[in-house]
């Protein structure tokens, strides 16, 4: 680990100009992400900027859905009961991720900004476009078992490893965002995005802006959900694939459909053509099929990742059983 | 006189006499000494996997804040008392560290950074630059199988006719896969040494501080007495402090040069290229039967991995020239030399590897009959060790199946796979059998009974969790009669008597019959002190003895050994594990949802200390079969999931309750307490059990593990 400075702001403001002033700089929350890529020298920053002194813990209810802070710890979240109550299928998805202790730790804002695990990016004698742009890909010939399957690029073949942003992506948040410039509103959808030819961008985010907080607005269904995590071991892994699901089913027949997919693209990948497909249809295995197999159109898959085609459709239907109660 | 009546306190389940020391973090482990003065050491490892150090810059690393030294090959040497090459004398590869330029594996150490904060070490290390002239390194086994060699130490065996199995009207043919593991215990590898005059002084994680102060003297050509070793305490090592590692002595070498004391803590990376691991290996089984589930013949061949500077062996075929009463058995044993660390044994060492094949294809091959697997095995009984023509000293394996069957509900398996669902999964039943050879080694005790009448013991064995000085107090309770709370069992200190490395499940049958015999040693030095008999004196009037003999303590020291026995009798433990598994019939995902180990391993000296064992077993067996896989990219030949996020070890939530029965029949010949030995049969032949029981819910048969959900939907 490289030697740094280190600021711990009590002000958004200050936090947002401490950081644009200098060139390598990187805020740090809970720090259980930055900290390993300190350790293992994949990220060298010059600053720290301690943003855990910032008022941005709130998950309160607003007019239109509820807010959660940046701040707001992965366990809070996941433990609240405006989150049970109204979302919980995102506490679902929080607690599929890492371990009791890493949620004590990590934060929603961390969460969104976790990078990807390829092997390849965390090794700094190994090439990796995402750490060191124009280095190549290793993983895209090499060993990419867990790797995308989904809107990948020659670039680079990268997942996203949230469970939460999962979530996020089906119950349609808002990202709520500070710069230099103001605030700003970043639909979840357009927050994360596809490597294309520079993976070393994971999101739409702008040099130094910060995240204030999420919005969730009020969904209709809240009953039929389900976070199927499909993973090595019972916990603490990452998915091979995972589904969100959140349906509204009334006297049988699915009012609406809300799918989201981890794994298997380089940002949480909603599935609205699936979701199109379900509409108004019986809440049967039959049609939760045809729903996976609209979802998996146009997947590709790698030497080491071929199984993901199989599994992907699989864990979609499992996911839509478990939410609609079907057997 | 009311002669008193004793009682045994063999098999009590008695607590970790240094339990509560561990749950308060009152107990030192090695990098828990915060010597005055003490400077931190990082190692460098290197970047290629097989080549040649061109050039190393540390000025950098040099210039850094607080840094002390930095030792690569090129000072090394100049270090007074080290001579080491990369170049044997016979011009073979000779991986000595920092002995010179040559590159065999990537992450061999390079460098030792030390300075006086382990932040500043750390960051020094990162600034050491090296240049290097890469050659073509093989890291695949499955590529270089026709690199194949017979290890120096012959391993093929051959009874009756060769590769009988192929005339037999039933047969079984298949190849099965193992991946590297790596041993991967909780507390890190680390040494810490410092120098007083011309004697050193090194705490160290090991199973065995006699062996490691015998490395450290021939290394640095130095005297018993200019040796100290130390390893009170072991956070798990599962045979990766069986051997010295360059890191113990590069911290030795480094603590010379700086004239401090100095710490080296790996890393956990560092762990999966520097301590060993269980070698991957490919194994092909060919089974023959008659119809009526007769074996005709076993043929057993093992491609093991191994490094380029050193051949490492293991016993993977062992299993199959006895377990089974087969007339006909070939075993063949190659190696393959690769740019990768040496392997070093790990848990159930070579056994538990050979075990997953045989077991497996056992298990095929009663489905191909239409025969109830435990039938299969029992039909194939070995009454006598079939390898050696000896009888077995003890076994009571069919006590096992019988017992462990009961206690996992077999009665409920279906033969046919995939016939037994509950809800969306399949529910599977599957057994694995395990064998490991019961040892007894030399081992010498020291006893003290002091005027108060507290015993004192001490012996250099090593405890890496078993709780091996508890299960050394109630051995020496048991033959004193003395109440374990006044007694004390030291270990852990080259300065004590001699005993070998805690490993191969020797310990308490070579440690704990120098305990029993010292102990009746010392009762039979009072005897004759006080010239009475062992009747007229109670335990509780030894120190009367003591007084009137105008002592203050009284201490004896005595060696103990085994005899022939070992050229009457084959001896062994043995296990019958069974699971219960869930597949689920969508997603692949497996889940043990009961398990059960049946074990004859003679005496139990404490029941809760052993079952721990036996546990702790079954969860690296439950690792083995469904989660630990180290990934190598053959192009850089490099791990890419050498880290605990990556690499799964098994998590609680994977593990079921365990349901432990010991037979606890003792063993008449190993040792005078009739115990065998646990440590590796809890693991061997787990495996096994589950992949059975993976094959019998889902009718798929996964000869690669671990059985991850791709791999089965
Ligand atoms: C072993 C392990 C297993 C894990 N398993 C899982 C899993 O199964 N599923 C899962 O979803 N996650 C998993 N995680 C990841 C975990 O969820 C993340 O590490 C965590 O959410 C990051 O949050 P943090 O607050 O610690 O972020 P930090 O490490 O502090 O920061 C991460 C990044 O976010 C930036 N950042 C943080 N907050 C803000 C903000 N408000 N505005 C702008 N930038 C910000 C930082 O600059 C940094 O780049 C695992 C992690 C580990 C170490
Ligand atoms: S997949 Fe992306 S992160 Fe992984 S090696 Fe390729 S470029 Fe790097």
């Amino acid at each position: 680990m490289n030697q740094f400075q280190y600021v711990r702001p009590v002000e958004q403001a200050s936090a947002v100009k401490a950081f644009v002033k200098d060139a390598n700089t990187q805020f740090i929350a809970g720090g259980t992400n930055l900290i390993d890529l300190m350790k293992m020298g994949v990220v060298k920053p010059d600053k720290l900027v301690d943003i855990n002194r910032l008022p941005l813990k709130d998950i309160k209810k607003t007019v239109t859905g509820i807010h959660i802070g940046a701040l707001a710890l992965n366990s809070q979240v996941a433990e609240n009961s405006l989150i049970l109550q109204h979302h919980p299928v995102l506490a679902l998805a929080l607690n599929a991720g890492a371990t009791q202790q890493l949620r004590n730790m990590a934060t929603v804002g961390g969460n969104m900004l976790q990078r990807t695990r390829c092997g390849y990016f965390f090794d700094t004698n190994m090439p990796c476009n995402k750490r060191e742009p124009g280095s190549g890909c290793g993983a895209i010939d090499g060993v990419n078992r867990m790797h995308a399957i989904f809107g990948a690029s020659e670039s680079c073949i990268a997942v996203h490893p949230s469970d939460m942003c999962v979530a996020l992506a089906a119950l349609d948040a808002t990202v709520t965002v500070l710069g230099l410039k103001g605030e700003r509103r970043i639909p979840f959808a357009d927050f994360h995005r596809l490597p294309g030819d520079h993976p070393e961008h994971d999101n739409t985010l702008q040099k130094g802006e910060l995240i204030l907080g999420i919005d969730i607005p009020d969904a209709p269904a809240t009953k039929n959900v389900a976070y199927l995590k499909v993973r090595d071991r019972t916990s603490y892994a990452f998915a091979l694939v995972s589904v969100a699901a959140v349906l509204n089913i009334e006297g049988g027949i699915i009012k609406s459909a809300r799918l989201a997919m981890g794994g298997v693209a380089h940002k949480p990948w909603r599935l609205q053509n699936a979701e199109a497909s379900l509409i108004g249809k019986q809440a049967t295995v039959d049609n939760f099929k045809q729903a996976a197999q609209i979802a998996m159109q146009g997947a590709k898959a790698y030497k080491y990742n071929q199984f993901k085609l199989k599994l992907g459709p699989n864990t979609i239907v499992q996911a839509l059983k478990t939410a609609a109660g079907v057997a | 006189m009311e002669k008193q009546l004793k009682k045994s306190v063999i098999g009590e389940p008695m607590d970790r006499v240094d339990g509560r020391l561990k749950v308060t973090g009152a107990a030192t482990y090695s990098a828990e000494y915060n010597i005055p003065n003490l400077s931190y050491a990082v190692l460098v490892s290197g970047t290629i996997a097989s080549g040649t150090i061109t050039g190393i810059d540390t000025a950098a690393a040099e210039r850094a804040p607080g840094v002390l030294t930095v030792i690569t090959h090129l000072n090394a040497s100049q270090l007074v008392g080290y001579q080491a090459s990369t170049i044997a004398a016979n011009g073979k590869p000779n991986y000595r560290v920092f002995g010179g330029d040559k590159i065999f594996f990537n992450g061999q150490p390079v460098a030792i950074v030390v300075a006086d904060t382990f932040e500043r070490a750390t960051y020094a290390a990162s600034l050491v630059k090296t240049s290097y002239q890469k050659d073509e390194h093989k890291t695949s086994l499955e590529d270089n199988l026709v690199n194949a060699i017979s290890p120096s130490r012959g391993k093929d065996y051959q009874r009756g006719i060769v590769d009988a199995y192929k005339t037999a009207p039933v047969k079984v043919e298949e190849t099965y896969m193992l991946p590297t593991e790596v041993h991967n215990p909780m507390e890190l590898h680390n040494t810490t040494a410092f120098w007083d005059g011309d004697k050193v002084i090194v705490y160290t994680k090991s199973q065995g501080v006699k062996a490691t102060q015998q490395s450290i003297m021939n290394t640095f050509k130095l005297t018993e007495d200019k040796v100290q070793v130390n390893s009170r305490f072991v956070g798990g090592a599962f045979g990766s402090a069986l051997r010295t590692w360059p890191h113990e002595i590069a911290t030795v070498m480094a603590a010379k040069k700086v004239g401090r004391p100095v710490k080296l803590l790996l890393t956990r990376e560092q762990q999966f290229t520097m301590v060993g691991y269980r070698p991957k290996t490919i194994q092909k089984i060919g089974l023959g039967a008659t119809a009526d589930g007769q074996l005709v013949g076993i043929t057993h061949e093992s491609y093991s991995q191994s490094s380029v500077y050193e051949e490492f062996t293991e016993g993977s075929n062992n299993v199959s020239r006895f377990l089974y009463a087969s007339p006909n058995v070939t075993t063949r044993y190659k190696i393959i030399p690769l740019n990768v660390g040496a392997p070093a044994p790990m848990r159930g060492p070579g056994e538990a590897t050979g075990a997953y094949a045989i077991e497996s294809a056992l298990d095929e091959l009663s489905y191909k009959l239409n025969m109830d697997p435990i039938a299969l095995r029992l039909k194939n009984y070995s009454e006598n060790d079939p390898e050696r023509n000896l009888p077995y000293s003890s076994k009571y394996l069919k006590e096992c199946y019988s017992l462990g069957s009961e206690k996992i509900g077999w009665s409920n398996r279906s033969q046919t796979p995939g016939a037994v669902k509950e809800g969306d999964w399949l529910v599977g039943y599957g057994i694995g059998c395990g064998v490991f050879g019961a040892h007894r080694g030399r081992a010498t005790a020291k006893i003290k009974i002091s005027a108060d009448g507290t015993i004192n013991i001490q012996c250099a064995t090593a405890d890496i969790g078993p709780g091996t000085a508890t299960s050394m107090v109630l051995i020496a309770s048991d033959a004193l009669g003395i109440p374990t709370n006044k007694i004390t069992f030291e270990l852990g200190n080259s300065a004590f008597p001699q005993a070998g490395q805690q490993g191969g499940s020797s310990t308490v049958s070579s440690v704990g019959s120098a305990v029993h015999d010292v102990s009746l040693a010392l009762k039979k030095k009072l005897m004759e002190l006080s010239g009475k008999t062992e009747n007229d004196v109670s335990p509780g009037s030894y120190t009367d003895i003591l007084k009137q003999q105008n002592l203050p303590y009284l201490e004896i020291t005595q060696g103990s050994q085994g005899g022939d026995e070992g050229s009457k009798y084959s001896m062994y433990s043995f296990s019958a594990h069974f699971c219960k598994v869930h597949v689920h019939a969508i997603t692949g995902q497996v889940k043990v949802v009961k398990a059960v180990a049946a074990v004859d391993a003679g005496t139990i000296i404490n029941h809760k200390t052993a079952s721990s064992q036996m546990i702790g077993g079954v969860v690296g067996g439950i690792g083995m079969a469904l989660t630990e896989e180290v990934l190598f990219d053959d192009r850089y030949g490099r791990y890419i999931n050498g880290n605990f996020a990556d690499y799964h070890v098994p998590v609680h939530a994977d593990v079921p309750d365990v349901d432990v029965i010991f037979i606890d029949k003792p063993d008449p010949v190993l040792n005078p307490m009739g115990t065998k030995g646990i440590g590796e049969i809890s693991i061997i032949g787990f495996a096994p059990a589950i992949a059975n029981a993976v094959y019998n819910a889902t009718g798929k048969r996964v000869r690669e593990m671990p059985i991850t959900p791709d791999k089965l939907i």
